[in-house]
């Protein structure tokens, strides 16, 4: 249940931006997280409504896009999405692959007012 | 009047920054650092003590004990008489580099070659934080079966060293080693992997000799920065 301290780090960061921003309430959040990442988004959900009481973002909408895995081949350059776990080109099967996305779990922006 | 605000911003990234404060301090120290992660029961703390036992007099060793609750495996390493810091979660499922940071200060680190930080047995949650390590070792023992690089894959990405515990169990239990194997390396094609035994030592001099290597890579790397 990782989601617990994922979502206090989002929320100290939503309020540490939201206050910059002067925003007094927030609406929605809009999140990316990576096919990869062990997150899951209503487990996210339920812990940033829990711990957001009292604060700016107590009822905010969370959006979660969720990425696709994509590699690129460094033996051939060849640019693929992972499907099945599989992390080798399909193209020329080396296993020699670097991650382009996936893995990511960011806030891209907020909602206020 | 409602108003979008842009951020971009890593969720994890105060963890991370963190991270890489610990890391500076390993590094300054000359120390080079496991994070040890496996499923509970899988025989972290047993390696732990085997690992102690044959290095203790060559390799200066620390030990971070992560569990969510108890002082038990602290206990049972502190009797090997290294230094060893019990964390205890108090119902997080991982450790992070803030927990690490609050370890450091019960620990001499100068006076250390190699620590071994110990996470909370789970096979999840320990791989999206990152502590400081230099590398993550992931244990996993055949009675948990071959199947797992499917279902826990993010583990076996992280790791850059896998071992396949409990091998002397083999002919009880339904597990294919080679299958563990290509289904890890399919995963992550520069996985090292060894097969070990701590009950009956198969295996081991792999495991310490690799250690051996990271250690001594540590040191070189220390001594070239301070000319």
């Amino acid at each position: 249940m990782h989601e617990m301290a994922i979502a206090q780090n989002l929320l100290d960061i939503v309020i540490q931006e939201g206050s910059a921003h002067g925003v007094s309430r927030v609406l929605s959040l809009s999140l990316k997280v990576g096919e990869l990442s062990t997150v899951v988004p209503e487990s996210l959900i339920f812990c940033f409504e829990l711990l957001s009481k009292g604060t700016l973002a107590e009822g905010a909408r969370l959006d979660i896009e969720k990425v696709p895995t994509i590699c690129r081949c460094r033996e051939c350059d060849h640019e693929f999405s992972v499907t099945d776990l599989l992390f080798s080109c399909p193209k020329c099967g080396s296993g020699k692959v670097e991650l382009q996305s996936g893995r990511e779990l960011t806030l891209e922006s907020f909602e206020g007012e | 009047m409602a108003v979008k605000v842009p951020v971009v911003r890593n969720i994890l990234e105060a963890n991370e920054q963190l991270a890489q404060e610990n890391s500076r301090l390993f590094r300054q120290a000359g120390l080079f650092v496991v994070n040890l992660m496996s499923g509970p029961g899988a025989g972290k703390t047993s390696l732990l003590e085997h690992t102690i036992e044959t290095l203790k007099d060559e390799i200066r060793i620390g030990v971070v004990e992560g569990d969510i609750q108890s002082s038990y495996d602290a206990e049972r390493i502190s009797q090997r008489g290294v230094q060893v810091v019990q964390l205890n979660t108090g119902g997080a499922c991982h450790l992070d580099s803030s927990m690490i940071k609050s370890a450091l200060n019960a620990l001499q680190l100068a006076e250390l070659d190699l620590l071994v930080i110990e996470n909370v047995g789970n096979l999840v949650c320990p791989a999206e934080f990152k502590v400081g390590e230099d590398v993550k070792v992931m244990l996993l023992s055949v009675p948990e079966g071959d199947d797992k690089p499917l279902k826990y894959p993010l583990m076996f990405q992280e790791a850059s060293v896998l071992l396949i515990n409990k091998i002397d169990l083999l002919p009880y239990v339904d597990c294919d080693v080679s299958k563990i194997r290509q289904r890890a390396l399919q995963l992550n094609s520069s996985l090292e992997i060894l097969e070990i035994s701590c009950r009956t030592g198969e295996g081991l001099s792999g495991w310490y000799n690799w250690l051996r290597s990271q250690v001594s890579n540590r040191k070189t790397d220390a001594t070239g920065a301070e000319i």
